[in-house]
């Protein structure tokens, strides 16, 4: 196996270090993703609990939903259950009870939850943060709705407000995220008025299931290249789509980033404008420059400076290191700066891109 | 052609096998016939996995049809016995399957698509990798080229796509517990799909593409609340895609790639090739069988073809590409041990310097990567 090994860079060693700060968690964390309630998550959840006790795993069930169904309170039957602690109408997990009991999985059905107040920790995933720690499995389940990050977009699809949340980053540290997926149940015809509210309705569950669909898929991008870093592989897979926009005075940034803002926008990829640093630039190329890379960041692309003695090499060095797919030029670079540096830099450009597509750009 | 279609398909995505399409698509089934739906099996490959053979008890098979190739007896699905029978609902296993010669149709999907005309309703399974568009992805993460694939206009009609998923990690429980394949297969197995890195990277395209067709389908419907909404796309950027076609191996690639980026951007795509005399009958054998084949896969993934008459390439095509108001051109990176003949690189410098209105987009075969054909 030909895998290209090498000394890590020091980025490199800073992320193990943090990758070994979360691996002083012992116990490991399995997240089920729904889009909505009703998908199947608990049933799928309690399922796998019930395998893993007859595969003779020590198994409790440390938080149950308010309402279940008849197959879920038929695999409860069979599982140790914690129940939780009520204070008023409020619950919260039994901590310290799970802590002492210190089994080898802990089920947790619905990891969005505040805890009331004197608790020692304000919010349930960190009561399930506390368990990993002290060596606990969790396996655990969340709807998308209630991921910090995507809150501002999700209120924007259900119009509702969503409280208590779960960060990004506590799901992306799961060790495993599996998504219980299902097409939402066909509106049945009624009356125009319900049809078109049943439409709606579908509708909203679509984009929402759509979105759950690539905070997997994202969660299991970051998976891959930690999981390709630890092998010291330096090749990525193209999985997704990741596109670089070279940035020049003189380059039509405003199709270049339009069209790569599409592209990306509809295949869920990345969008990152890089520049590469020129000593000797004119006081106008600097304007038009500094006023390039403003429009390439509102856009929402991720701005890299580069450095190198020729540009082509700085761009294609880090287009591989990011896994680039796709990088985008402008043909006007044949009559500027570059040109009389190098010659043709769009033939270099294509002759050296192995591995990734060149657009070529219309001054 | 969809309009006049009354059945419905229903298509299981997985990323790998063993991953339970087959398991949950079987429970749907079982699902329906307790609501006293009319269900068929029209095809199921047990693969002797105990679970998922259960899961079949108590429905109606169609029994298969034996076909002899070459004096060894193979087992398809009788599709017209299912039209006979006319189900409600019929299950189809392995979406993508080859037919062996002989059979009337050359691909199961094209016998789905034959139950589907009839209204039947059909509930089926495949796997990522054998998704057309795909093709050089999935090669360059295992090193494979799959040869059974669907096209993705196929995929596009069925009218939901189910994201079947397991963690790599429990797949390979299953696999090394013996669930999924026996030992010798499963290790077997486990030197080429299922390493774990493929399989991540399976599964991020198995989500990615079930995210890309929920979005398809629900920008498809009357979306009055829906319009203008992020992936709505913007207007006055109708983009236009034309691929140029040659003899050269590539050209699968590129137009799998540019009908790729055509069906996100919902761009419509064009292929053509140049030849001075407007036809392909002055060509060398193999050119003309080799841009045939090229224009014919073309077609079928649903692209429109043209032979433009030319006695320069470039000229010819970005002349073609203005009177079209294409906006984007794709032509295919010459290849590395070619690169000291200054043809290819003289041609898409041409035709860069020519067409400067439009994007010019090289597409470069990917190349598997370092240790997964080893």
């Amino acid at each position: 196996m030909a895998r290209e090994l090498r000394r890590r860079t020091p980025e490199e060693l800073l992320l193990e270090a943090q990758a070994e700060e979360t691996s002083a968690r012992t116990g490991r964390l399995k997240i089920f993703l729904g889009y909505a309630s009703g998908v199947g998550k608990s049933f799928r959840m309690f399922d796998e609990a019930r395998r893993r006790r007859e595969r003779g795993e020590d198994v409790v069930v440390a938080a149950v939903q308010p309402v279940m169904s008849g197959e879920v309170v038929e695999l409860l039957k069979n599982l140790a259950v914690i129940p939780l602690r009520t204070a008023g109408e409020e619950t919260a997990i039994d901590l310290n009870a799970v802590i002492a009991r210190h089994p080898g999985v802990c089920v947790i059905d619905g990891l969005a939850y505040d805890n009331p107040a004197g608790c020692r920790n304000p919010t349930r995933w960190q009561d399930v943060d506390e368990m990993l720690r002290a060596g606990i499995s969790v396996i655990t389940s969340i709807n998308i709705q209630y991921v910090a990050e995507m809150r501002q977009l999700i209120e924007s699809v259900t119009g509702k407000r969503v409280t208590p949340t779960v960060p990004m980053s506590f799901i992306q540290s799961a060790d495993e995220i599996e998504i219980v997926d299902a097409p939402p149940e066909e509106p049945i015809e009624r009356s125009p008025e319900q049809q078109m509210n049943a439409v709606k309705r579908e509708q909203r569950l679509s984009r929402l299931r759509e979105l759950a669909l690539v905070l997997a898929a994202d969660v299991v991008d970051h998976q891959l290249t930690e999981y390709l870093r630890c092998h010291g592989i330096q090749q990525h897979f193209s999985t997704n789509e990741r596109i670089l926009v070279c940035i020049t005075p003189r380059a039509n940034v405003h199709e270049m980033i339009e069209t790569g803002r599409s592209i990306a926008e509809k295949f869920h990829g990345e969008l990152i404008g890089a520049y590469v640093h020129q000593p000797h630039i004119s006081a106008a190329d600097q304007a038009a420059l500094d006023q390039k890379l403003t429009m390439a960041r509102s856009a929402g692309a991720s701005i890299e400076i580069l450095h190198g003695e020729d540009p082509v090499d700085a761009i294609l060095h880090f287009a591989r290191a990011r896994g680039i797919t796709q990088l985008f030029i402008g043909h006007s670079q044949r009559d500027g700066l570059w040109s009389r540096l190098l010659g043709n830099p769009v033939d270099k450009f294509i002759h050296r891109s192995r591995g990734m597509d060149v657009r070529i750009f219309p001054q | 052609m969809a309009d006049q279609r009354t059945g419905k398909l229903k298509i299981f995505m997985g990323y790998a096998a063993g991953v339970g399409k087959t398991y949950q698509m079987l429970e749907e089934a079982q699902e329906l016939r307790a609501q006293g739906v009319d269900v068929v099996v029209g095809y199921f490959e047990p693969h002797g996995r105990k679970d998922t053979i259960a899961r079949s008890e108590g429905l109606e098979f169609v029994p298969r049809k034996k076909v002899d190739y070459r004096g060894s007896c193979f087992e398809e699905m009788d599709t017209d016995a299912i039209l006979a029978r006319h189900p409600a609902v019929c299950v189809v296993d392995e979406f993508p399957h080859t037919n062996v010669p002989g059979s009337e149709r050359l691909k199961r999907w094209e016998d789905v698509q034959r139950l589907l005309d009839a209204g039947i309703d059909v509930l089926a399974t495949m796997n990522i990798q054998h998704l057309e568009s795909l093709n050089d992805q999935v090669w360059q993460i295992t090193g494979i080229r799959v040869r059974e694939t669907v096209p993705d206009w196929v995929v596009q009609q069925a009218d939901q796509v189910v994201m079947v998923d397991v963690t790599p990690r429990a797949l390979l429980n299953r696999l090394e517990r013996g669930v999924v394949y026996g030992r010798e297969k499963a290790e077997r197995a486990l030197q080429n799909f299922f390493r774990e890195s493929t399989l991540v990277a399976l599964r991020e395209m198995a989500l990615r593409q079930t995210a890309h067709e929920v979005e398809h389908r629900s920008l498809a419907e009357p979306a009055d609340a829906w319009a203008g909404h992020g992936a709505g796309g913007h207007p006055g950027t109708h983009h236009r895609i034309l691929v140029l076609v040659t003899a050269d191996p590539e050209t699968a690639m590129l137009i799998r790639r540019a009908k790729r980026v055509g069906d996100f951007l919902d761009a419509e795509c064009f292929a053509v090739t140049v030849q001075a005399s407007g036809n392909l009958n002055g060509l060398p054998e193999s050119a003309r069988e080799a841009i045939e084949r090229h224009l014919n896969f073309a077609r079928n993934l649903h692209i429109e073809t043209r032979i433009l008459v030319g006695d320069e390439v470039a000229m010819a095509l970005v002349d073609f590409a203005r009177r079209n108001q294409i906006t984007q051109i794709f032509l295919a990176r010459p290849r590395q041990r070619d690169w000291r003949s200054l043809y290819g690189r003289d041609l898409i410098q041409r035709i860069v310097g020519l067409a400067r209105d439009m994007q010019v987009v090289i597409v470069s075969e990917r190349e598997p990567v370092a240790g997964v054909t080893g």
